[in-house]
């Protein structure tokens, strides 16, 4: 393997310090560090450091999205398959749905990692690994018959206004993925909501009941779907938000490996369920409530964004909240907001992408609220030891 | 017992390369040196010549700023060579040691019976204020201050550390001298932490207030036992003095004579003979590491995580009781960040597997593993740092020079030293001890 190496070294030489090509060099590093970890040394501070890196998280977190990926490229497939045959065959399926996704995927890594290349130039920094999430969660959270210019222009205007404006990787307000779903879904509604865009070519082919669940008890029309179904997934919906039991698995990997927060994950599935009980229990207190509200609590937690949304966006370290009790009330809050939005906002079936922004423009202010008690605690502290001086001075 | 102080967070490091626990007699090395950059913020102002004759105990130079603390030679001989370097400021004070020792005489004296100026006035005048360091900033102690409380640290738990037990066993006479003599100069307490699970070495001991320790590093920081005993508030100042030291202060009460002693433990998986050596203050690297081959070896005056690097021909520093040695990282890795491969680098992050194994060592390099970033991961910081308050909100206060930020977020309670396993465990490879001792200067200058 030491050839590798020689040859990228020798192909970096034009891109070294003070050499012609030097304004590249971060795009050259990128790829150089996506093959090798350098060989750089610790030159201040702790002489020795922790295997981990931001590479590592990021593609820990995609690890823990491809389960779900798999399982939606097959769920595409035989949602549309079983609307024009009977029978349908399992790589049928996948073959089906694949097709459909990748190019999606493609795109929005072609499209994001050209966005953050190009900066990394134009300021002279190293290319953050956060795309490397974002870039796959976009064609994941979207309809999948999404024109893939759509797709190509929600993930500008992510990069760009979402994420760049504010300074780059770790510096972003709102969870760029999130970003990019929001500008589709109030730039192109048609091809965001509807009953015609859970299934592929779901308008070509007569007689298609692609609605989602949320979509169907927002029309009011009675949902021919189990619990079971909802849970393992088996539901018309964006890509990959279907499958409740998939998103519940990567969670699992996420906090095992500590690289999501349980604490998030946790207080939004308590918020949830906490909103929908108050539902639920609204015929106890003599109020009639709909067919959203007598939604029974646990499928609240099953059907829609909620559970992709808790475990894979609600979770990004950036927009979240940073202190250990914000983690909590924000998780909450995403929980308690989704479900208050999809009964409550017939033009939102699914509240969960809203919940989230929303939260993320709280967070610092939930965190400021966290350090500010941290602060007085100190400030209460100094104020004794003063007053102690006094007394013993007098 | 209420004086206990538990300690949950944090990280225990095991790394390969522990000195044993054998004490090796060193006292006569050739050549000896002052670092006057070992004390932070302190220019030094020379009163003898290169060539000149010294005892030990004889003045050196002086701080310019503070003129009361004298920094005195350890050993006797000649002063061979001041080094500098740019700026003519200068780097090391090297002495040529004479064959056998001869001190300048203080005379005895009973630190709990004499005048309590008279025992602040022989610490500074034999060169004992140089052990002192103040809190907040983390800088040697002003002599004109009277400090609230003196905190004394008598447990290491940073990885392959000095055992404080072995090192003080037979010098326990000495340490408590010392102790005797710090508590004339606080009108508050001497507190002494010692380790909860040691050997009771100093269990008999006086005057102070003794605090049992447990838990895993950075448990031994003095920093996080004063924050846990009696935090520091704006305004305050606090001392705090390493072990070995007080004993060096007990001996110039005792037998009247610097005697400067240091016992170094030689450690780290490329070094040889590991050991303990007694030696002097200041020893020769070259010297105590014996024939070691230092081709791509990285040099460490203290331990891994706040020592600093140091040349075969250099010397080690005046405060650490570790030479540590390990491999340099400066090699590439194929696919490195590849999650839970090269389960031979520990990690506290579960994308290794390390922690499956939690017994056993590992030799470690001086790698980075991976690039500076932007941060990003939240709360791997708070899991390493036992004190209230927010460790990544403190460090971005200092990187934005926010000064009323910094103070209310606990500034003065922190040292660069409490942020090293944060240097160690970030994903973002940033220095944070860097950053914190930048703040810290930035508060010695606007606030004081």
């Amino acid at each position: 393997m030491e050839w590798i190496r020689q040859k990228l070294d020798k192909f970096k030489e034009p891109f070294a310090k003070g050499k012609k090509l030097e304004k590249y060099s971060p795009a050259i590093n990128a790829l150089d560090t996506f093959l090798y970890t350098p060989n750089h040394t610790t030159q201040k501070g702790a002489h020795i450091r922790d295997a981990v890196d931001l590479k590592r998280v990021m593609i820990t977190v995609v690890i823990a999205l491809i389960p779900v990926l798999l399982f939606s490229m097959w769920n595409t497939g035989y949602q549309y398959l079983k609307q024009i045959q009977p029978e349908v065959d399992f790589w049928d399926a996948f073959g089906h749905g694949a097709l459909e996704i990748l190019p999606m995927i493609v795109v929005s890594y072609a499209v994001g990692l050209g966005i953050e290349f190009a900066f990394a130039i134009f300021r002279g920094h190293e290319v953050n690994e956060g795309y490397l999430v974002t870039g796959l969660l976009i064609p994941m959270i979207m309809p999948v018959g999404l024109p893939l210019w759509m797709l190509a222009i929600s993930v500008v205007f992510a990069v760009i206004i979402g994420k760049e404006a504010f300074g780059g990787t770790g510096m972003n307000i709102l969870n760029p993925a999130l970003t990019a779903r929001a500008f589709a879904f109030f730039a192109y509604p048609t091809y965001m909501s509807g009953n015609q865009v859970w299934v592929m070519n779901a308008a070509k082919v007569d007689g298609v009941s692609g609605e989602t669940i949320l979509g169907t008890l927002a029309a009011g029309q009675p949902v021919e779907y189990d619990s079971m179904d909802m849970f393992m997934g088996l539901i018309p919906g964006s890509v990959s938000e279907t499958s409740a039991v998939l998103c519940l698995l990567g969670a699992l990997f996420l906090i095992f490996t500590k690289v999501g927060s349980w604490r998030i994950m946790l207080s939004a599935v308590i918020g949830a369920a906490a909103m929908g009980l108050i539902f639920n229990a609204l015929p106890m207190m003599g109020v009639e409530g709909n067919a959203l509200t007598n939604f029974p609590w646990y499928n609240h937690l099953i059907v829609g964004g909620l559970a992709f949304g808790i475990v894979y966006m609600a979770t990004d370290p950036v927009s979240a909240s940073q202190t250990l009790k914000g983690k909590w009330i924000y998780g909450f809050l995403i929980g308690f907001f989704s479900v208050m939005i999809r009964v409550f906002n017939p033009a939102y079936p699914e509240g969960v992408m809203l919940a989230i922004l929303l939260m993320n423009v709280f967070a610092p202010t939930i965190d400021h609220y966290v350090i500010q008690a941290n602060i007085k605690r100190r400030l209460k502290r100094k104020n004794e030891g003063i007053n102690a001086q006094i007394n013993t001075a007098v | 017992m209420s004086n206990d102080i538990r300690i949950n967070k944090g990280l225990t490091l095991r790394l390969k390369g522990e000195a044993e626990k054998v004490l090796v007699d060193a006292s006569r090395f050739k050549t000896y040196a002052v670092k006057p950059p070992d004390f932070h913020a302190v220019i030094p102002k020379m009163v003898v010549k290169e060539g000149a004759k010294v005892q030990a105990g004889d003045e050196l130079f002086f701080s310019k700023y503070t003129g009361e603390v004298r920094f005195t030679s350890p050993v006797s001989g000649t002063l061979k060579e001041i080094k500098r370097g740019e700026k003519r400021r200068i780097l090391e004070v090297v002495i040529e040691a004479d064959a056998s020792d001869s001190y300048r005489e203080f005379g005895t004296m009973d630190p709990l019976s004499a005048d309590a100026d008279a025992v602040k006035a022989r610490i500074l005048e034999s060169g004992g204020g140089a052990f002192l360091n103040q809190r907040p900033y983390d800088i040697p102690a002003d002599p004109k201050d009277t400090p609230k409380a003196i905190f004394v640290s008598a447990l290491n738990t940073a990885p392959l550390s000095a055992d404080v037990e072995f090192i003080l066993k037979d010098r326990l006479d000495a340490f408590q001298a010392g102790l005797n003599a710090l508590s004339r100069l606080t009108p508050g307490k001497v507190h002494v932490s010692v380790p909860g699970n040691g050997a009771g070495t100093f269990s008999g001991l006086q005057n102070v207030e003794i605090h049992k320790v447990f838990g895993p590093h950075p448990a031994a920081n003095v920093g996080v036992q004063i924050h846990k005993i009696d935090p520091i508030n704006a305004g305050e100042r606090v001392w705090t003095i390493k072990p070995e030291d007080v004993a060096n202060i007990g001996d110039l009460f005792l037998t009247g004579r610097f005697t400067a002693v240091r016992t170094v433990a030689v450690c780290g998986s490329e070094a040889k003979d590991r050991k303990y050596y007694r030696t002097i203050i200041g020893a020769p690297v070259a010297e105590l590491i014996g024939d070691v081959s230092t081709k791509d070896v990285r040099i460490i005056s203290g331990d891994v995580l706040t020592g600093t690097q140091v040349n075969r021909d250099q010397y080690l520093g005046f405060f650490p009781n570790e030479l540590t040695l390990i491999p340099e990282g400066n090699q590439y890795r194929m696919f490195g960040w590849l999650p839970f491969t090269y389960n031979n680098i520990p990690s506290n992050s579960r994308t290794s597997l390390t922690w499956m194994f939690p017994k056993r060592k590992y030799e470690v390099n001086t790698n980075l593993h991976g690039e500076e970033r932007a941060l990003v991961v939240t709360g791997e910081m708070e899991e390493v740092l036992p004190m209230d308050l927010f460790p990544m909100q403190l460090l971005k206060a200092c990187m934005g020079a926010d000064i009323e930020k910094m103070e209310n977020l606990g500034i003065y309670e922190v040292a660069p030293e409490d942020f090293a396993l944060i240097d160690y465990v970030n994903t973002s490879k940033i220095e944070a001890q860097e950053i914190i001792r930048l703040g810290l200067d930035l508060m010695i200058t606007e606030v004081g």
